[in-house]
């Protein structure tokens, strides 16, 4: 039996974790989030800023990342709107915002900004996607309006109330920035706020998180929300519930999977083992 | 001449990057964007070979009806699909506006492959960390510990479990622990070792000692 | 440059009117390109967290210090510098930083003359461009004793030994070798070290015509890589066995390139499978679905996140700067052996400062840190 336990079909495992993930979706049951010190100081730095502060949000990620990384954008932007912080959106990624708009669509379905939903050019701008990767980053540090003469509906920059006053990262008082590769949060890390001193706080996928610890520890990165458990993190900060949360529920049973098959290969291992010493 | 010309440019784009990262005076401070702006052009240009490339492959299957030439019909097919519903189906509006056809398809086609696709990694997660998680050395158990700590440090249920304990000791900070100090100080381990080799092989291919991306020895 | 209140203008007398910033000190941006003049002030007396009203700062400047202040730009409460990057080099400027409280303006005497200029070397730098010339001397140097015959030891790297066994179970089983570069561009070093090691595999194949199938996500990948393929062929006295559709393009996207090469993977189920360069998310999605058929699986990346995927699905994995080293390792030249030696004191020298430096800064002797702020 030990023999079969060792070599289990991938299958058998693919179907206990899509229940594991299932399942909890139909469930209620509430869990208590720990806030670690990385996202704290991402609270942190968006509670020190004051109203009318300008806060850049880089959305350089695609659809296959949004699950992890949109609840966090879309915290953040609540945040900011409530708190009267002009949010300007741009991406690294082609991608990145078109999810920044389907983000604010949603908050303007959400009951909360129903009645005062965001506006363009009041609340935010979207300066939409540019090609160069880390140069566009660089370009900013010179000439924000220069390096996006245009906005995402072709309106010229310069034009934007959002954007008065806006030349470089100087004039921009926080980066938050979304990322799920690269160009992501090293590119930004290594540009902005090495070459620019630029302030800069990050959400990541899990897969990518890791990589980016180090810049935390160096003071280079403040604050950092990695996966899921981060969004679910920031939502409970920001006192925004959202899908972070409710998927938390389904990621932990998956981890207990995970842990359970671990422990059937590893009891396995060592009972063939000790047949095969006899 | 076929390696000469490629090795010069290599050599004289690659020091002007060097440069002007030093030297921020006139005309250095002008050549990263020229430059940069050249090989912006080129990758915008190089997109066209690659699409006509992976049109030619797939026509050719098609036609010589080579084993599974039914998937080459798929990708012709999915990139006429999206191209005209992206040229000639917007209304006037520009094609990514909301509401478009174009639009439509990235909601509702794009957006659930690709994160279907992402997604698919859970369970490959879920099938590498059982056979790759035993216990066969000392080592091999330091990680799968790791794994185990940090796998329930990051869910609610971690600290579900360790509840009786305080809160400064619960199972998520010690998942935020092991992130923070053993995995931190293993990746920048690996991430100065991997700066030293960019700059080891850039300044090769810089001097012209690397030859084999040029394909030659 | 200390300054004190001009002038405090309330137009709204339920607010009063605000206190002006202090201590406006204005100065050229050091060692940029020209063009651009810092300012840095003391925040108003008014400028205090809770304080609604304050609204925030907006700059002017003339020519003149007397008259023709225009805005150029406005900074929110709690800000204390600001960059003007309009500056025409050589010109004298004088500027003016004021207070704006609900609809009330303080403002400060005008600070200047004051003028930008471009330097010659960014000073902020020096320690990057002292840590360049030992490193690129040392790897020169080194280059330079391997040329002169000297004998150079380079430990084994289990990935790149197994090359040929991999080549060589694909061919006994008839069955065809998957070569994947990475989903990155040929502007990614990885990429070219990937493409590199492509050189090796194409010859071998080439010498024991084996099936080899290079599919890739960059346009110009691919024509590199066809380059190095059709040149091994050609190496290998096999240019007759070269096609063009050995190497050939799918996607930029990085979830259908995934998906394009599974498909193919569980289709066709290859003997052997080298991923090589800078991968993402998609490294285990490739590699798991590569272990389900049983290929023999030698990876090779620098991208640290994706390293244990790599390790836990594949048979060999090359570790952040084996890869790197992959050529010289392959290839046994002298000159390329050397630069590993030249790397290696390098990784030897950052060990020396990483101990000193935290015995400085663990006895606070001094700030040990600051000598690595590149700016």
């Amino acid at each position: 039996m030990f023999e079969k336990l060792l070599r289990i079909d991938r299958r058998i495992i693919f179907l206990f974790v899509l229940i594991a993930l299932i399942v909890p979706l139909f469930l209620n049951i509430s869990q208590h989030i720990a806030i670690s010190p990385e996202v704290r100081d991402i609270y942190d730095s968006l509670r020190k800023l004051q109203p009318g502060s300008r806060v850049l949000l880089a959305f350089d990620y695609d659809p296959p990342s949004a699950p992890e990384l949109q609840p966090m954008a879309v915290a953040v932007m609540k945040y900011c709107f409530k708190h009267n912080l002009k949010v300007i959106i741009m991406g690294l990624w082609p991608q990145g915002p078109l999810q920044a708009n389907l983000a604010i669509e949603s908050i303007k379905r959400d009951k909360e900004f129903k009645d005062n939903p965001p506006i363009y050019d009041k609340d935010y701008v979207n300066l939409g996607y540019m090609t160069g990767n880390e140069l566009v980053i660089q370009g900013m540090g010179t000439d924000i309006q220069r390096t996006f003469p245009r906005d995402y509906l072709g309106n010229p920059t310069s034009s934007l109330s959002v954007m008065k006053g806006i030349t470089n990262f100087s004039n921009i008082d926080f980066i938050f920035n979304l990322s799920a590769g690269y160009p992501g949060t090293v590119e930004w890390v290594l540009f902005a706020v090495d070459r620019f001193h630029a302030k800069l706080s990050a959400g990541n996928t899990a897969v990518q998180a890791p990589q980016v610890y180090p810049y935390v520890h160096s003071g280079q990165l403040s604050g950092l929300a990695g996966g899921l458990k981060g969004a679910a993190e920031l939502e409970k900060l920001l006192g925004f519930y959202g899908k972070g949360t409710k998927f938390m529920l389904s990621q932990s049973f998956a981890h207990i999977v995970v842990i359970f098959f671990i422990i059937v290969g590893n009891v396995a291992y060592f009972a063939t083992r000790g047949k095969k010493k006899k | 001449m076929r390696r000469e010309i490629p090795l010069i440019i290599t050599g004289v784009v690659g020091f002007t990057y060097i440069i002007q990262f030093f030297i921020p005076h006139w005309p250095f401070n002008i050549m990263e964007h020229m430059l940069t702006d050249w090989m912006l052009i080129i990758f915008a240009f190089a997109i066209w070979l690659g699409v006509l490339n992976l049109m030619k492959v797939s026509l050719d299957r098609i036609s010589k009806r080579t084993k599974d030439w039914p998937y080459a019909l798929v990708t012709i097919l999915g990139f006429l699909f999206i191209v005209i519903a992206g040229f000639f189906f917007s209304g006037g509006r520009r094609f990514l506006d909301p509401g478009t056809p174009f639009d439509y398809i990235y909601q509702f086609i794009y957006t659930p492959l690709s994160a279907t696709m992402f997604a698919m990694l859970a369970f490959y997660v879920a099938s590498a960390s059982y056979r790759a998680f035993r216990a066969r050395t000392k080592e091999a158990t330091l990680l799968l510990l790791a794994a185990f700590f940090v796998m329930l440090g990051r869910v609610p249920v971690g600290d579900a479990m360790t509840s009786f304990l305080p809160e400064s000791v619960r199972l998520s900070k010690f998942a935020d622990w092991i992130m923070n100090y053993p995995q931190t100080a293993g990746q920048r381990a690996i991430m100065i070792g991997i700066a030293l080799g960019i700059v080891s092989t850039s300044l090769r291919l810089i001097l012209g000692i690397e030859r084999s991306h040029l394909g030659s020895d | 440059m200390n300054v004190s209140a001009f002038c405090a203008v309330p137009e709204d007398p339920s607010y009063g009117a605000p206190a002006p910033p202090t201590d406006l000190v204005v100065r050229d941006v050091p060692n940029d390109a020209g063009g651009a003049i810092i300012l840095h002030w003391d925040p108003s007396v008014d400028d205090v967290e809770g304080n609604d009203k304050f609204i925030g700062y907006e700059i002017l400047r003339s020519t003149s210090p007397d008259s023709g202040f225009k805005v150029i730009g406005t900074a929110t409460a709690g800000s204390t510098e600001l960059t003007d990057n309009q500056t025409v080099d050589g010109k004298k400027y004088y500027y003016i930083v004021r207070s704006l409280m609900g609809s009330s303006i303080a403002e400060a005497w005008p600070v200047g003359p004051v003028s930008s200029s471009q330097q010659w070397f960014n000073l902020g730098r020096i320690n990057s461009f002292i840590a360049l010339l030992i490193l690129s001397t040392a790897i020169l140097w080194y280059i330079h004793r391997a040329r002169r015959g000297d004998t150079l030891f380079i430990r084994k790297i289990a990935g790149l030994e197994a090359v040929d066994e991999a080549v060589g179970r694909a061919t006994e089983m008839g069955k065809a070798i998957y070569y994947i570069p990475g989903t990155q561009d040929m502007d990614n070093v990885q990429t070219i070290a990937g493409v590199t090691i492509l050189g090796r595999v194409a010859k071998l194949t080439a010498q024991y015509e084996t099936p080899l199938d290079v599919p890739v996500s960059r346009s110009l990948v691919m024509i590199t890589a066809r380059e190095i393929v059709k040149e091994a062929y050609l190496n290998a006295g096999r240019p007759d066995a070269y096609n063009d559709s050995m190497v050939h393009y799918l996607t930029d996207d990085q979830f259908g390139y995934a998906a394009a090469i599974d498909g193919m993977v569980v289709r066709e189920k290859p003997a052997t499978i080298f991923y090589m360069g800078a991968f993402y998310a998609e490294s285990l999605i490739l590699a798991e679905t590569g272990n389900s058929v049983g290929a023999i699986q030698i990876a090779g990346t620098a991208m640290p996140a994706q390293l244990p995927f790599f390790i836990a699905a594949c048979d060999y994995t090359l570790i952040g700067e084996e890869l790197f080293a992959a050529s010289a390792y392959l290839s046994k030249e002298p000159k390329l052996l050397g630069s590993l030696k030249g790397q290696d004191f390098g990784k030897l020298c950052i060990l020396g400062i990483i101990i000193i430096g935290s015995i400085i800064q663990t006895f606070g002797i001094f700030d040990f840190t600051s000598i690595f702020t590149v700016q």
